[in-house]
């Protein structure tokens, strides 16, 4: 009964979705308050039905409800109670329902912090939402119905994708898809501002919360999902290059140039054409990054029961809410005046630069995952691309990024005076070379490519400094007068240097764990000790134990240093009972300068073992440094002037 | 004139569109390899079950024989499998298998399980061989001649009527080839 209700609540929430994106989108084009008047409530109550929907499709999981199709194939009645909760997300259809709540939840959002939006404006901005989520709603219930029966009944799941049995797993999906989804708001923000011709610097202030706040979840989803693959998949790596990788950082990255653009047109009104069409872009990556992944385009060689009706779908819905889009930026930009004008030298020339190669980096990365479908369409035979096309285009954008980044706060806006900026930073730019160097001399040798890390690194982290002390440097008062005037720095502006040096520290672990790593690969019988990096490993033996759906061979390893014991790791191979696949999982002694790493190899003759130990410096700073990006996020989406009642005032 | 920029991302969008398109009906398995008659790559690897020992494209010259793609992660790998196995007791040639980017113990756990049709198997746990090979879906096998000319590929599983009517003949004739030469 309650897949039934499930479904049925699912039907209703795609009328009540058709009405929200018809009636008040008309009522704002023909101002009727009363058909406008509708948005807000009806949003509501689409939130109410999707999300009743949601819990039926969890009361399936957590009730073994094995005659519904999607619980059948993502569960299994010995899942622990956690991983029932991620069955939800752990496939498909499951993926969908979770991005239509994601989208509801944002709409309400947008309800209840939105009050002081004329009525217009906010109507649209559901309209959009709405229609956007009928698009997703018509998809499930098309082609991808997660209620779907199963006659007769299976007499247990055939559980989740061990693979994603990982308390990792549980969160990483809902935040990912909070972020993905999020920027949507920015997208109905848009749409509707070019609707209605207020493309403007309050159209701006309206946008940048929400879509830092996207921005920031997804910073956080791709971040466990990066650490999640660093100790689930059993081989060290923390990033992929794969399609569904990309189809998060592309807009990733297009989000992160929206945030900037925006901060240039509130504040001058400048980049007008610029910023909205960062936020269709951003949105439609998202979109294009659900066809990627959900369509089995890409890996089609892997996924042998793809429907195309699916893929058919989403690419029609794609090129409908793109195209209109895209059309209707087409018709609507030219008439959008340019904002201030600016010096070669500028702040604004600065944030333009970071623009360009945001967008750059974005086309790049869509380029190397589609490329080898684009050779193909045309008959040119088929080739892979993998993390060497990714890793050479990817570091020659990043560096001046990077080096923006330094100088881009501390140039003026209008017009700045080179030789005076030069003069600013000598200091920083000193401390660069020197710590760069120093740190490359301390890690035991010099290279090229890892002297550019660091310095990148240490140019982000000194010009901040600089900037910081600037603004703090006391003027003959002493200390009580620094105090004052820390706390009064901006919370956007302290969010903006914490995000900065979130930067610094996430492309420092880069460098570090990419160059001076030590692996090792050695084959141990028990008793046996290997020494990597001054640690001593020892494989003490190996016992089986028992899961709560797995069985596992777990080892014991005894960590050592100069003759006293500092850690002890068990990493376990894994055979989960009922897809029987084998999986590694490594044991992982942390620390703030580096990671032990052990995982298992397979075993050879005599009771002795392939064991895999890595020594990885510094690579915590890498999802350390995305969580800092995403508290520089959340300082600024408290600053002040959100806080503020009304919000509107200038 | 001044207008016609703003539509850049429209014209870009259906140009891409075009090929997402397309994407969807394409299927991966019916791709011509550039290789055939083309010298196989080269390649040095370590044997799936003994990590220090190496295999060389090398030391097959001289000899018809036959590399076959597999993982434990693919499912048509499974379908074919027995047809392998039941091929090999033949010993018409010998059958090297390729471990495509899979671990070790899966590959090792998965040839205990269905069976082991090679004369040895290569581990390829990064897939670096495989992209030299433009291996794009798993399986995938290549007939490869005395003289480590690619002669035959096989995309996606053996059938009964491929084996019959496709590869015995031919090995029937590079052998020939390779007495006479």
């Amino acid at each position: 009964m309650i897949p039934e209700i499930g479904h049925f609540l699912l039907w209703l929430a795609m009328g009540v979705a058709l009405v929200i994106g018809v009636v008040p989108m008309a009522g704002a084009a023909r101002g009727r308050a009363d058909w406008m008047a509708l948005a807000r409530p009806a949003s509501y109550l689409l939130a109410a039905l999707v999300t009743g929907a949601s819990a039926c499709l969890m009361a399936s999981f957590l009730g073994n409800d094995f005659s519904v199709l999607y619980v059948a194939s993502n569960s299994n009645s010995m899942l622990p109670t956690e991983y029932r909760i991620a069955g939800f997300w752990g496939g498909h259809e499951g993926s969908l329902l979770l991005w239509v709540q994601m989208l509801v939840i944002w709409m309400v959002a947008v309800g209840l912090f939105s009050r002081h939006l004329p009525r217009e404006v906010l109507s649209r901005i559901l309209a959009v939402m709405g229609l956007v989520s009928v698009g997703f709603l018509l998809f499930m219930l098309l082609t991808s119905n997660p209620f779907d029966r199963l006659f007769p009944p299976a007499p247990d799941g055939r559980d989740l994708n061990p693979l994603l049995q990982d308390p990792g797993m549980v969160a990483h999906p809902p935040m990912l898809y909070m972020g993905y989804v999020g920027f949507c708001v920015a997208f109905a923000f848009a749409i509707a501002a070019l609707i209605g011709g207020n493309l403007d610097a309050t159209w701006a202030r309206w946008t940048r919360p929400w879509t830092t706040v996207a921005w920031m979840f997804l910073t956080i989803g791709i971040a466990l999902g990066s650490s999640w693959a660093y100790y689930e998949l059993g081989w060290g790596g923390w990033w992929f290059w794969d399609p569904v990788e990309n189809a998060s950082l592309m807009p990733w990255l297009l989000g992160t140039a929206l945030i900037h653009s925006l901060a240039v047109t509130e504040k001058r009104g400048s980049f007008k054409n610029w910023t909205v069409l960062l936020a269709i872009l951003a949105f439609s990556f998202s979109l294009l990054g659900t066809f990627l992944v959900r369509s089995g385009v890409l890996s089609s060689v892997h996924a042998f029961a793809t429907d195309p009706r699916r893929g058919l779908f989403i690419l029609a819905f794609l090129t409908i809410v793109i195209g209109s889009s895209f059309s209707l930026y087409a018709w609507r930009a030219p008439t959008v005046g340019l904002g201030a004008r600016f010096a070669l030298f500028s702040k604004e020339t600065a944030l333009l630069a970071n623009n360009v190669l945001f967008m750059v980096a974005a086309g790049a990365v869509l380029l190397g995952t589609l490329y080898p479908l684009i050779l193909d369409a045309l008959g040119l035979g088929k080739i892979s691309v993998g993390p060497p096309y990714f890793d050479s285009v990817f570091m020659p954008l990043m560096a001046p990024t990077f080096f923006l980044m330094g100088v881009g706060p501390m140039a003026r806006w209008k017009e700045t005076s080179v030789p005076d900026l030069a003069q600013r930073l000598r200091w920083a730019l000193g401390v660069t070379v020197v710590a760069a160097i120093g740190t490359g001399w301390l890690a035991g040798s010099i290279h090229l490519v890892a002297t550019c890390g660091l310095l990148m690194s240490f140019w982000i982290f000194s010009s901040v400094a600089t900037d910081f002390w600037e603004r703090v440097r006391p003027e003959g008062k002493g200390f009580a007068e620094l105090r004052r005037r820390v706390g009064q720095i901006p919370r956007a502006l302290a969010g903006m240097m914490v995000a900065h040096i979130g930067v610094a520290v996430f492309c420092f672990g880069v460098t570090m764990v990419k160059t001076y790593e030590v692996e090792s690969d050695v084959k141990m019988a028990v008793g046996d000790s290997t020494t990597v990096s001054g640690y001593q490993f020892t494989f003490q033996g190996v016992k089986n134990v028992q899961g709560p759906n797995y069985e596992a061979t777990r080892a014991q390893i005894e960590i050592s240093k100069g003759g006293s014991k500092v850690s002890e790791l068990h990493p376990e191979k894994r055979v989960y009972r009922v897809q029987q696949n084998p999986m590694t999982e490594a044991a992982i002694a942390p620390g703030f300068t580096k990671d032990l790493y052990v995982s298992m190899g397979e075993e050879v003759e005599g009771g002795a073992w392939i064991i895999r130990v890595y020594v990885k410096p510094f690579i915590d700073w890498i999802w350390g440094g995305c969580m800092l990006m995403a508290l520089g996020g959340l300082m600024a989406v408290s600053d002040r002037r959100y806080r503020r009642k009304g919000g509107v005032a200038a | 004139m001044k207008y016609l920029r703003f539509l850049v991302p429209l014209i870009v969008f259906f140009g891409l569109v075009g090929f997402l398109f397309k994407g969807l009906f394409l299927d991966p398995k019916e791709v011509p390899s550039p290789l055939i008659n083309k010298p196989a790559p080269a390649f040095s690897l370590a044997l799936l079950d003994k990590p220090d020992t190496t295999f060389k494209r090398d030391d097959m010259l001289g000899k018809v024989w036959l590399l076959n793609v597999f993982a434990s992660w693919c499912v048509a790998c499974r379908e074919e499998h027995p047809l392998l196995v039941e091929f090999s007791k033949s010993k018409m040639l010998p059958i090297y298998g390729l471990n495509y980017k899979d671990e070790r113990m899966a590959g090792m756990k998965w040839l205990a399980t269905f069976g082991n049709p090679y004369d040895a198997s290569l581990f390829d746990h990064d897939g670096r061989v495989g992209i030299d090979y433009g291996v794009y879906g798993v399986p995938e096998s290549f007939l490869i001649d005395a003289k480590g000319v690619i002669r035959y590929k096989q995309i996606g599983p053996f059938t009964v009527e491929a084996i019959e009517t496709k590869l015995i003949p031919l090995v029937q004739q590079l052998k020939k080839e390779a007495g006479n030469g």
